[in-house]
């Protein structure tokens, strides 16, 4: 510490490295290397380029949800309809591929049904302030409900050829598109957290919401903002699964909700709210993939793979709350 | 009191349960004969049985999530008994269930009070756990009516005074839940903690002891509902009441039970099942195709909490000496 | 045994044992010791006076007694046996009880169940009967004269309504030592008298009462004795009798009071704010006053008299409904928080933890939050800059920190309020309003908020200072408006600025009495 006459305070207290190194992300790294490398030692078929490419469909889609999931969730807020939007927009989607619109026609019928789905959600929670949680699980039964009224027991197949490509086109070798579009809005959503002044409110809001609104921030305006950019993904993801799929059913991704909360969580994103990272995402994405991936491979059924998802969404939680407890009992 | 009870959410409620049934009578009378009205009801005992549960955990300012999955393992762990023990009887049945139930509601409750995980995130990760564990001791296979033995099938559709055990067992947990929530310092606690945690502390109430008392409580009737739910149905798999959490999450908000903690009651919870129950029931009846039914509970829902909201919203410190007398 | 250490000298206790004594309590928080070594003693019968400036310690031995926090050393004696509260119900059993500043009591159950949740009466099989507590709840009510139905909601209530029924639970209770925390702050002239013939009835009936207070007049009208903190250390105790009004205050600040205010020219320049006829529909009435460049504006006031509501009003948290507000001339619309920053009106919180700081960011992300878009280029972030501007800022107001990206919430209060004025004054605003500026910061850091306000004024900022200390307002403004009950009272400026006269507007007493 400077002994200059005026009271000296650095900008930083630790270095690049030394907070790099002792980050959320480094330890959930080193958890996806050690995966990994489990599993190519598990099967022999897990180091093959094409059933890797094959297997991150597995999280790509759910993903590019989380990325906007992550922003929402850091702000203090939560959407349980993504699922949902999901299904009502491959439904908006189908029924517009029925009408015989095109390929661009379509994508746009999706892209706009997923943008007032979150616009419906941000204005009821931004707007008469109602708790996010329970207007989604409300929304949640409402989209989904809608799909059911529209379908029935029915599916929409008729997808033109040229919708396939989001789902099953690949850009180059073993390269997909989704892979490329998952890659696109994580350095989207990365720098739009990381690197923004949207981004500077969203952490502030999480932390304080109150505080933020005493400091000029336009907080309603924000939360708003955010339910639409989780309901614009939900819908690229819809174009997606529903291009994978090329069909639609009511019942299409369900239960998807949960996977990308946790997905968010295991990312190192506050529940509460406050504090948050995309690149950690992007590795709980990796991770949740991989563990999906090599259990497949060594015939483990998929609900089986839940468990560890299970264990490893509270174990990540709980190891360092118990880990700090015993530090504390040990200091006394 | 009568004025009280006039302008509460409570009657507000009944009122819309009232008016439907109406509404539904005046085109298919035969809907509210008093057949069809214990089938209903009892149709909608497991809903009451887990809102009741929900209820206590969402009064202390939490979330369950894994009632369904603890009613699923719950109800696959009784239904293997009875394959294998067929001999047993169902009161021990009935004691396993609410015991495994119980100890998974615990689990919940020490690490949201132990560990200070938050509860939307416990009950997710135990919620997928407890799914995995049905299959891991299932293989995955089913359990079907032939396999379970007559005694373990009848149990909730014996009939004692007009009404099916299922729906004695709902009416049961109704009345012990009326005293408990009104009438013990447990049941005030769950008020106090999740009005204002900070004056229970004061108040010498342990927020995180009653938390978890609470999620035990909603373990235990899960316990109980998956006994009944594979009983009822005949048939235990994976997949049981998959999204169910969701549906008794709803009935709780319908019933006014406020998720920011502290302010709901018993009646609420029962008329929000029964509400949602009625609309199940009569949409075959009405003709309106059932794919309709999460559509209007969804929608029952939003309004349900913007209505709550609107009675609830907090009001600014009244200052002006004439402002209090007219507020 | 512990001989506390007695500056005053003034020990006579001869007449009868404390129930309750404490000694050698210290109690340490990351970065703060909010205790150091206190003594403090209650005697059957007596009411004993806690008396210190904000910040002193008087709510952490409050938190202390009533086993909300566990001291780190000293020792808890009951009727001369050592004991220990662990947790808030030991403290209750033992027969302490206590009515907070805040009233913390729950607002979606019943007054009854207000009164007697934890001790509720029981009936068959333990369980709680209601009939019999709406009962003992109507005759304690009663008690305390209150005319409240135990079976209505608590939120129902008034605030005045809500601290008798506070008081009704301390009563219920049958506690020995009961902790008043500035019990009187938002009642009435009419509810204070009947708060006092209330301490009489507690004292007769035998109880140790602990008395916090910032009003002398009540301090020498009911109190037996004093004990005097200053920065969470014991620094005097003894008889009321013994001492005047001079020596406790001295006792209290540990200085003479008016040496500690910067000397100011006054002379200010044109008008810059000019509100007129604002009215809000449950907590102001009829606002109206101007300001101008150069100038500090004293806003005092008792407790709720809505000073801090207006405030929020022109800062856009609320919305008026009736009134003009003009800057520089011009009228503004002041719809939110992003609006009044535009418009160059600021405003730093009393709630510091809530709505000032926001713990969990880095002190320089605080201090750019409301100044992003000179940092940013297109709405991206520039770290460089940010640093630059917040060590512009911080370093003015001579900030003491580990690093600029440090959170907030590790600093001392007086650091963190630095901090938020940081944040204001890089936005370059023309009116800042300051609620409570040093409520609850250390001497050091009071005298640097002090020194610094009185700069910006040279500088031709405008102020607005609302405090509850009259030595602050009157050493700070160069005119002071007193609210009560959410109008103003009074505009005062030159000879009129008095202790007294202050006193007597916000209380609403005529110039003949007392």
């Amino acid at each position: 510490m400077s002994t200059a006459t005026h009271h000296h305070v650095p900008d930083r207290l630790n270095g690049p490295l030394h907070r790099t190194v002792r980050s959320w992300e480094s330890l959930l790294l080193a958890v996806a290397v050690a995966i990994f490398v489990m599993n190519s030692f598990a099967s022999p078929y897990f180091l093959d380029a094409w059933n890797l490419s094959d297997a991150t469909f597995n999280f790509t889609e759910k993903a590019m949800i989380a990325f906007a999931m992550a922003l929402l969730i850091t702000s203090g807020e939560i959407d349980l309809s993504v699922a949902s939007i999901i299904a009502l927009s491959s439904t908006a989607m189908g029924a517009a591929a029925e009408a015989g619109l095109g390929m661009p026609g379509i994508v746009a019928v999706g892209l706009v049904t997923g943008l007032a789905c979150g616009a419906f959600n941000g204005a009821l929670v931004a707007g008469l302030g109602l708790p996010s949680i329970v207007v989604t699980i409300g929304t949640m039964s409402l989209f989904r409900g809608i799909s059911y009224i529209v379908l029935g027991d029915q599916a929409y197949t008729s997808y033109p050829p040229s919708f396939a490509v989001f789902g099953q086109g690949y850009v180059g070798w073993v390269i997909t598109v989704e892979m490329v579009l998952f890659v696109l809005f994580a350095v989207i959503f990365g720098v739009v957290l990381h690197k923004t002044n949207f981004g500077r409110a969203v952490l502030a809001i999480g932390n304080n919401a109150t505080g933020a609104l005493f400091s000029g921030i336009r907080v309603r305006r924000v939360k708003f903002i955010l339910f639409l950019l989780t309901g614009v993904m939900a819908a690229v993801a819809s174009v997606c699964l529903t291009s994978r799929l090329g069909s639609t059913r009511p019942s299409i991704a369900f239960g998807w909700e949960l996977e990308v909360v946790t997905m968010v969580v295991l990312g190192g994103v506050n529940i509460l709210g406050g504090s948050g990272s995309i690149p950690g995402v992007v590795i709980a994405a990796f991770v949740m993939g991989l563990v999906t991936f090599g259990l497949g491979l060594l015939n483990v059924p998929g609900i089986v793979m839940s468990i560890f998802i299970g264990l490893l969404l509270i174990g990540v939680i709980a190891l360092p709350r118990i880990w700090f407890q015993l530090q504390i009992m040990r200091g006394k | 009191m009568i004025a009280q009870f006039v302008k509460s959410r409570e009657a507000l409620l009944l009122a819309a349960i009232a008016l439907l049934l109406a509404l539904i009578a005046s085109r298919f009378p035969s809907f509210v004969s008093p057949g069809n009205l214990v089938a209903v009801f009892n149709d909608t005992s497991t809903l009451i049985l887990l809102a009741l549960g929900q209820m206590v955990v969402i009064l202390t300012r939490c979330i369950d999530l894994s009632v369904a999955a603890n009613l699923a393992l719950t109800g696959m762990v009784v239904a293997m008994l009875n394959t294998v023990a067929p001999g047993v009887p169902i009161v021990a049945i009935l004691l396993i269930a609410l015991t495994l139930g119980a100890v998974m509601g615990a689990i919940n409750g020490l690490l949201v009070w132990k560990l200070e995980i938050p509860p939307i995130v416990v009950t997710l990760g135990t919620m997928t756990i407890y799914r995995g564990i049905i299959f891991l001791i299932s293989g995955g296979e089913w359990i079907n009516a032939h396999e379970m033995s007559d005694a373990f099938k009848q149990f909730p559709r014996a009939v004692v005074l007009g009404l099916p055990m299922l729906s004695w067992c709902a009416i049961f947990a109704v009345a012990a839940f009326v005293v408990l929530v009104n009438r013990t310092a447990l049941g005030r606690a769950f008020f106090a903690v999740g009005g204002n945690p900070r004056a229970a502390v004061y108040t010498g109430i342990d927020v995180g002891r009653t938390q978890f008392f609470a999620f035990t409580l909603s373990g235990t009737l899960a316990g109980l509902t998956g006994y009944l739910w594979v009983s009822r149905f005949a048939v235990a798999y994976v997949d049981i009441a998959g999204g169910f959490e969701l549906t008794v999450v709803a009935a709780c908000v319908i019933g006014g039970i406020s998720i920011a903690g502290g302010v709901g009651s018993v009646a609420g919870a029962v008329l929000g099942a029964l509400f949602l129950g009625v609309i199940n029931n009569a949409l075959p009846v009405v003709n309106i195709s059932p794919f309709w039914q999460l559509a209007i509970s969804g929608a029952a829902i939003i309004v349900a909490v913007a209505l709550n909201a609107q009675s609830s919203r907090t009001k600014g410190r009244v200052i002006l000496k004439t402002a209090e007398q007219t507020a | 045994m512990f001989v506390s250490p007695d500056v005053s000298g003034a020990t006579d206790a001869a007449a009868s044992e404390p129930i309750l004594s404490l000694s050698g309590i210290t109690k340490t928080f990351p970065g703060v010791r909010a205790l150091s070594d206190v003594s403090l003693e209650l005697y059957p019968g007596q009411v004993t006076a806690l008396v210190g400036e904000n910040g002193a310690g008087k709510s952490t031995i409050v938190k202390v007694l009533t086993g909300i926090y566990r001291p780190d050393e000293g020792t808890i004696s009951v009727d001369g046996q050592e004991t220990r509260f662990p947790t808030a119900r030991a403290a209750s059993d033992a027969g302490i009880t206590a009515i907070h500043q805040e009233t913390v009591l729950f607002d979606e159950l019943t007054v009854a169940e207000n009164i007697f949740l934890g001790h509720a009466p029981r009936g068959r099989r333990g369980l709680i009967d209601w009939a019999t507590m709406r009962r003992q709840a109507s005759e304690i009510l009663d008690r305390v004269g209150a005319e409240i139905d135990p079976s209505v909601l608590l939120k129902d209530l008034g605030i005045a309504n809500k601290h008798l029924v506070a008081i009704s639970r301390a009563l219920s209770i049958d506690a020995r030592v009961v902790i008043m925390d500035e019990p009187t702050a938002s009642l009435s002239q009419k509810e204070i008298e009947e708060l006092y013939e209330l301490v009489e009835k507690l004292k007769a009936d035998g109880k140790a009462i602990l008395f916090i207070s910032h009003k002398f007049d009540e301090i020498f009208r009911i109190a037996d004795r004093y004990t005097v903190f200053r920065d969470g250390q014991h620094v005097g105790a003894g008889l009321m009798a013994d001492i005047t009004e001079d020596d406790l205050v001295r006792l209290m600040v540990g200085r003479s009071v008016d040496a500690i205010f910067p000397e100011r020219s006054a002379n200010p320049g044109d008008e810059i704010l000019k509100v007129d006829g604002y009215c809000h529909p449950t907590e102001f009435d009829d606002i109206s006053f101007d300001l101008r460049r150069g100038e500090i504006l004293g806003f005092y006031g008792l407790v709720g008299a809505g000073r801090s509501e207006v405030m929020q009003a022109l800062f856009g948290i609320t919305r008026p409904s009736a009134g003009t507000v003009h800057v520089d001339g011009a009228p503004v619309e002041i719809h939110s928080t992003a609006a009044a920053v535009e418009a160059g009106i600021v405003y730093v919180p009393e709630d510091r933890g809530k709505q000032g700081a926001i713990i969990g960011l880095p002190i320089f992300q605080n201090v750019t939050l409301p100044s992003l878009s000179r940092t940013s280029r297109n709405g991206f972030i520039r770290l460089a800059e940010e640093f630059e501007l917040t060590r512009k800022y911080t370093e003015r107001l001579d900030l003491r920190a580990a690093a600029l990206d440090q959170d907030v919430g590790n600093l001392s209060g007086g650091n963190q309020q630095k901090v938020v004025i940081a944040k204001w004054l890089a936005t370059e605003p023309k009116i800042i309003i300051l609620d409570e500026p040093t409520k609850g910061i250390d001497i050091g850091s009071k005298a640097a908020v002090h020194a610094f306000t009185a700069e910006l004024a040279a500088q031709g900022l405008a102020v607005i200072m609302v405090s509850s200390e009259i030595p602050e307002v009157l050493g700070m403004s160069d005119r002071v408006i007193v609210m009560r009950e959410g109008r103003m009272a009074a505009e005062l400026s030159g000879d009129q600025m008095t202790p007294e006269t202050l006193v007597r507007h916000a209380a609403g007493i005529s110039e003949g009495r007392s």
